[in-house]
């Protein structure tokens, strides 16, 4: 039975959002007896409930309240209101995302050490390593039921793939296969296998895939241990005159305010709310903000390097039907500044559908070059590149000035320009996809700009050193000891590979620490 | 309120020349847009239905699919209209937008331009200017996400209710 704990109730965790991170600390939390209130700004959905439209299910899903955005990125241009394509629903983004779990590497913890010191980037080294981070890769792994791990298969290739494939083939390119992917390629955990609907990304109505909306949050909940408040947009969190956080303020349903009692508050709203959250929390103590002693809240913002690459052929390929993302080639993925750039990127394969497509393959695009591309919408493949990106202090999230959400916090805006090793990187990336395209018989390729930011990351940094971030490795704040982030906006750099298996390891690995921090009574 | 109506039974030749052929295919009949060969007629309440027969044109030009019928374009820009009911402002946007590109066209106006090229580097010159973007970017959404138009484009749309593409062809290409 789900618990339901009183507004005072101090004894409480406190979590900010529901979604990877969020859903999945609740969760590991709760099975460990510890009482936990998940408070999500969004709706609850349940999967019979979300819709295979794009538009419909955006509206549905998606955070579309009103951020700001600055700097030279497309996205600035083109979608000035939309940095970011995340979610607002409880099981937060794991209801749009697209499954692909991979490790990092091991250098990938180790950027500045191992790419050097880079201009106008603020690169840092992970204070934890790959080796430390295994045990609990292989703990999440098991818990999402990725395949290509403890033995459960990899999904079939779609037609999407098969092209991906064939192109790999003849540029002799070596690591090739559908993925490792948080989706059910055989029936497990009491969830149906995947049935290669091709709307993973609008939420799977066969909970084949996984999310925290109907894995962790249930499971939780049935250990009377958790309460996940839907409609919950917490704006302020409350500390007392010693600086330790003491409770956080909320919008409830009716846009009432009300005050939940914490011992610990946990954030958790990915990376562009939860540095809003922190610098929206400021005090006459902590005048720039919580946890903000090194001035890094909302600095370092990431997205990965994307792009994308859609392929018109002379027949048909149908990339839209089966599992969206499952299809990748990793060769790229390796550190070789030979190349002209640092880090590297995976190709995987995407698709988009007709509506979408329209609105993101050349936003502002019109007329006959245009059109002429979606007229082959069915001879069409099309992959995704995700790269690493350069942290950068000036790409950052900021409370804007004067405009204001419904309950009076000021809304973000969102400053992102490209380093030139992620200009150097998509524009290789482009060109090794358009080649593999060529190769496969293409009569014409469209390097897509980036979408609308699906990865976000690296707002309240990681560090060793408490005046280079704003979390330690355990993603408690060096100021704060009873507040923690756990969400991407730990990621001290980004990888090349997909977030979420990472957030939820790092989630996982903190309720080990919080249990053990309380049961020593230190927090 | 804009209506669409279907299956008209299609207009004569003669009633055609006594209403007034505007353009190829649009005939204006009181405050309605018809089309004869395609049996279906558009009704405006706030727009002149001169400007709405343009309007489609405009729509056609900025996001040209030969295969799609003009239906589909009216429907697509049909929400001006509405908009144009409640605001008098984008009404004004609306009407002066196509007057000053009929303006521009000279004697025949936008219409009246025979040629897609010719309209086209009409449009191009007003590319950045509200009307042009107020109408492009309605009609990303307006146009793309009408679920009768994507068996033209070969997008299947929904799968769920018929159990996904396991058994559909998800792996089916041949060709590689
Ligand atoms: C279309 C799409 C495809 C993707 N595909 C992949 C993929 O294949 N692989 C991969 O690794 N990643 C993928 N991602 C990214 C992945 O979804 C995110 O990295 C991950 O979900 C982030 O976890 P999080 O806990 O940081 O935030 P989220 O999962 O976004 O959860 C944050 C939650 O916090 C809530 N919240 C925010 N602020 C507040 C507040 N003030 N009060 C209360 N609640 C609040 C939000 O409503 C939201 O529900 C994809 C994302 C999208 C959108
Ligand atoms: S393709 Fe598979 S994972 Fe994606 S929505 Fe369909 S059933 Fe779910």
């Amino acid at each position: 039975m789900a618990a339901q704990f009183d507004l005072k109730n101090d004894g409480v965790v406190v979590i900010i959002g529901s979604g990877a991170g969020g859903g999945t600390l609740g969760n590991e939390l709760a099975q460990k007896g510890i009482d936990v209130v998940i408070l999500e700004a969004g709706a609850r959905h349940e999967y019979e409930d979300f819709i295979n439209d794009e538009w419909e299910s955006f509206a549905q899903l998606a955070w579309k309240d009103k951020r700001t955005t600055s700097g030279d990125w497309r996205v600035a241009k083109d979608f000035p209101n939309l940095p970011a394509w995340i979610v607002k629903s409880v099981g937060g983004s794991t209801t749009h995302w697209a499954g692909a779990s991979l490790r990092f590497q091991e250098h990938e913890f180790k950027t500045l050490s191992t790419y050097g010191k880079q201009a106008g980037a603020n690169l840092l080294d992970w204070p934890i390593s790959l080796a430390e981070m295994e045990p609990y890769y292989a703990k999440a792994e098991a818990k999402m039921g990725v395949t290509g791990t403890n033995d459960w298969p990899r999904l079939p290739g779609n037609n999407n793939f098969k092209v991906l494939k064939a192109g790999a083939d003849k540029l002799g390119y070596k690591e090739c296969h559908t993925g490792n992917m948080a989706i059910n390629s055989v029936e497990r955990d009491d969830r149906n296998s995947c049935q290669q609907t091709g709307f993973c990304f609008q939420g799977c109505k066969w909970g084949a895939k996984w999310s925290t909306l109907y894995t962790e949050i249930p499971k939780g909940e049935a250990t009377g241990h958790l309460e996940v408040r839907p409609n919950a947009m917490v704006i302020k969190i409350n500390h007392d005159a010693k600086g330790k956080v003491t409770g956080v303020v909320y919008a409830d349903k009716d846009g009432k305010l009300q005050e939940q009692k914490a011992r610990i508050v946990a954030v958790a709203g990915n990376s562009i709310e939860s540095p809003r959250l922190l610098l929206n929390s400021q005090s006459s103590k902590f005048p720039h903000g919580l946890a903000n002693s090194s001035g890094q809240v909302g600095k370092n913002y990431m997205r990965h390097t994307t792009g994308s690459v859609y392929a018109v052929f002379d027949k048909p390929v149908h990339m839209y039907r089966g599992t969206t993302m499952a299809g990748i080639i990793r060769d790229e993925a390796r550190h070789d500044p030979s190349r002209g750039f640092v880090g590297g990127y995976e190709f995987e394969t995407l698709s988009l559908g007709l509506p979408f497509m329209a609105a993101f393959l050349n936003p502002g695009g019109w007329g006959r070059s245009f059109t002429t591309a979606l007229d082959h919408y069915d001879n069409m493949a099309g992959l995704w590149i995700v790269g690493e990106d350069m942290p950068r202090e000036e790409n950052r999230i900021t409370l804007h000035a004067d405009e204001k959400d419904e309950h009076g916090m000021p809304i973000a805006d969102v400053h992102f320009d490209d380093h030139p090793n992620d200009t150097a990187m998509r524009n290789h990336a482009y060109k090794q996809a358009s080649a593999l395209y060529d190769a496969v018989g293409a009569t014409r390729t469209f390097p897509t700009p980036p979408y609308p930011s699906t990865h976000n990351l690296g707002t309240n940094r990681m560090s060793e050193k408490a005046e280079h971030g704003v979390v330690n490795k355990h993603g408690q704040t060096h100021d704060i000891k009873n507040l923690f982030v756990s969400d991407g906006s730990q990621f001290t750099t980004g990888a090349a590979e997909n977030p979420t298996l990472t957030i939820v390891s790092l989630a996982i690995r903190q309720a080990d620490y919080i249990a053990a921090q309380m049961s020593a009574r230190s927090i | 309120m804009v209506t669409i109506y279907d299956g008209k039974p299609g207009l004569s030749r003669r009633e055609l020349l006594k209403r007034g052929s505007i353009g190829a295919l649009l005939v204006i009949s009181g405050s309605a847009v018809i089309s004869p060969e395609q049996a279906w007629g558009l009704e405006t309440s706030a727009l002149k239905p001169e400007t709405m027969a343009t309007l489609i044109q405009v729509a056609r030009d900025i996001y040209p699919h030969d295969q799609v019928p003009d239906k589909y374009y009216a429907i697509a820009v049909k929400g001006h209209d509405e908009t144009a009911a409640k605001d008098p402002a984008h009404k004004e946007l609306i009407e002066k937008g196509i007057a000053d590109l009929d303006s521009k066209a000279g004697k025949g106006g936008y219409r009246g331009l025979g040629w897609e090229e010719q309209r086209v580097a009409l449009l191009t010159e007003i590319e950045k200017t509200p009307f042009f973007q107020a109408v492009r970017g309605g009609l990303v959404v307006s146009l793309y996400n009408q679920k009768e138009v994507w068996p033209i484009f070969g997008y299947e749309g929904e799968s769920y209710s018929k159990g996904g593409y396991i058994a559909r062809g998800f792996n089916d290409i041949e060709w590689l």
